[in-house]
């Protein structure tokens, strides 16, 4: 049998940087990375999706998330919520570099919906139960992975680098389907700021707590990884002086600008919801 | 022809006149549905046409708003009891969850969050037709639907969440993972539930890996009778406003399950274990192998 070397991702980079001397959990799944680390005396818990060219499940082999990978993060969550159910509730910090959820027949027919909804699930039911939950965003962060991966935080951090993008579509298949050329997606993301891919746009939405500059997302330096670090912790810290759910999203500058219309619905949803 | 339950049946005459009286609730627009569902009388819908909560995106796109963006809120009675029907224009941007359509249903379910919390009790129901986030709006459509994951993650922890998938859009996307966040899924034969849809698959993946226009594949992978046989739906019902009102009153009735379908982890991660995909089991196959979700 021939050796594969683990592809190099930004996942696994941010994941070995941040875990350093962690105590590694076994996933059984090359794909799916888990570690609890020690951060200033206290355990949190870190999860990342990385690509994995022997995933069984060929689909699955680029750090799409896959069938077996939303399960396994729903398992490995809801471990950490067990296990600290009586105890001081450790942090729970999604690492997001993942390509988009896994295409496939065989995905289709097993219900890859069910297994993005259970991590979904994990990540928000460790937010009710009192888990400081953190997203960092440090490469791809693609449709239904950011949605069953990341989305559920509390809070969602991302770096100010090239090659951080957020989006629902990997672009040509969004220029395809809303028959467009990458060019004219590209001019568009510049007005229509729910459009863009680049994350400086995406920041501009209200949905980042913050966006960290100045790191080499590919290759940090000790100093840039104690930087990273430091905002996650105080990030965390923040969750727990303000735990709140998703609606802190709208309760800040940018949403009051760039998502007036959130803001508009829910108001007068709740003026016309008892009325007679 | 309709497909039925019992497409193996004879067609009796009893079969025959209830075809013929029944009401299509896929012929229906999704105001139309919520109505029907509604006891008569009680209908009465928030955020409505008239109060213009259109979509800001749209038109900076050259694309014409609706002054619902395509989701309607209904409150009423359902069986005497109170509901709140969330239901999704499949024919406005193919039923795609926007930024304002998205939040009126986030914002429902926090509502019916609040009362059931305050002990006022209200059966919230998603009528789910629905390429899934919008393109158009692309980052916010999908930050308001991960809005609407934690809203029912929340709900049903008060009341049970149910959702219904009709025809002919089907429910794709973020929005097929709404559908398994529900505490009960109903789904028509002529329904479909998948994550990604046949032409994404076959883009992404190849024509060798799914031929989008093979319709009897796409339909034993994700269609609505596949899907209950294999446990992804609680019901299957056919398309008749009655029958589907009766089918929701009776999930209600079940209560809030002693585990979500979502929350069941060990059961599909041993189950997936057992699937070989150098061998993979067809649509047949999987009914066998997980029945009604029941999965050894």
């Amino acid at each position: 049998m021939s050796i594969i070397t683990p592809l190099s991702s930004r996942g696994r980079t941010w994941f070995q940087a941040l875990a350093e001397k962690a105590q590694p959990v076994d996933t059984g799944l090359g794909s799916v990375l888990v570690a609890d680390a020690t951060w200033g005396g206290e355990r949190v818990r870190l999860l990342a999706i990385v690509p994995d060219q022997r995933n069984r499940f060929p689909r699955a082999q680029h750090g799409e998330l896959g069938l077996e990978e939303g399960w396994a993060l729903a398992h490995h969550v809801r471990e950490a919520i067990a296990a600290d159910s009586s105890d001081a509730k450790r942090p729970i910090i999604a690492i997001v570099d993942v390509q988009s959820q896994a295409y496939g027949r065989l995905e289709a027919l097993l219900g890859i919906h069910l297994s993005l909804a259970a991590a979904a699930d994990a990540y928000a039911t460790a937010r009710m139960a009192g888990h400081p939950v953190v997203a960092l965003i440090v490469g791809t962060a693609l449709s239904g992975g950011l949605l069953a991966h990341g989305d559920q935080a509390h809070r969602l951090l991302a770096l100010d680098a090239p090659g951080v993008i957020v989006h629902a579509m990997r672009k040509a298949s969004a220029a395809r389907i809303t028959r467009r050329t990458v060019e004219e997606l590209d001019e568009l993301g510049k007005t229509v700021i729910p459009m863009a891919y680049d994350i400086r746009q995406f920041a501009k939405l209200g949905l980042l707590h913050e966006l960290i500059a100045g790191i080499d997302a590919d290759a940090p330096s000790a100093a840039q990884v104690a930087q990273v670090e430091e905002r996650v912790a105080a990030a965390i810290a923040d969750i727990r002086k303000r735990p709140g759910d998703l609606t802190a999203r709208l309760d800040n500058p940018e949403a009051k600008v760039h998502r007036a219309a959130s803001i508009e619905v829910r108001k007068r949803l709740a003026e016309q919801w008892d009325a007679s | 022809m309709i497909q039925t339950t019992h497409s193996a049946n004879p067609v009796t005459k009893e079969r025959r006149d209830r075809f013929l009286s029944r009401r299509s609730v896929i012929e229906m627009r999704a105001r139309e549905r919520a109505r029907a569902l509604l006891d008569r009388g009680s209908f009465r819908e928030l955020l409505g046409p008239f109060d213009r909560l259109e979509s800001p995106w749209l038109p900076l796109q050259g694309i014409v708003p609706e002054s619902d963006d395509g989701v309607i809120i209904a409150r009423g009675q359902l069986a005497g009891q109170p509901a709140v029907i969330m239901a999704i224009e499949g024919a406005f941007q193919g039923g795609g969850m926007g930024e304002v359509s998205a939040s009126k249903i986030a914002g429902a379910l926090a509502l019916a969050r609040r009362d059931c919390a305050s002990s006022k009790p209200i059966l919230p129901v998603l009528l789910l037709e629905t390429g899934g986030v919008r393109l158009q709006e692309a980052n916010l459509g999908e930050a308001v639907v991960a809005e609407i994951h934690a809203e029912i993650i929340a709900l049903r922890r008060h009341v049970p969440v149910i959702g219904v998938i009709t025809g002919m859009v089907g429910c794709f996307g973020g929005m097929s993972i709404t559908a398994g966040l529900c505490s009960y899924l109903v789904i028509f034969p002529q329904g479909r539930l998948e994550l990604n849809g046949p032409e994404v698959i076959e883009q992404e993946a190849g024509i060798d890996e799914l031929d989008a226009s093979d319709k009897r594949l796409i339909w034993s992978l994700m269609g609505g009778e596949q899907r209950y046989e294999t446990g992804f739906a609680d019901a299957l019902v056919e398309d008749d406003a009655e029958l589907l009102k009766q089918t929701i009153r009776d999930l209600a009735a079940r209560g809030i399950p002693a585990r979500h379908r979502s929350e069941k982890v060990e059961e599909y991660r041993r189950s997936l274990a057992n699937i070989d995909p150098a061998a993979p089991p067809d649509g047949p196959a999987l009914r066998r192998m997980w029945p009604k979700g029941d999965m050894q």
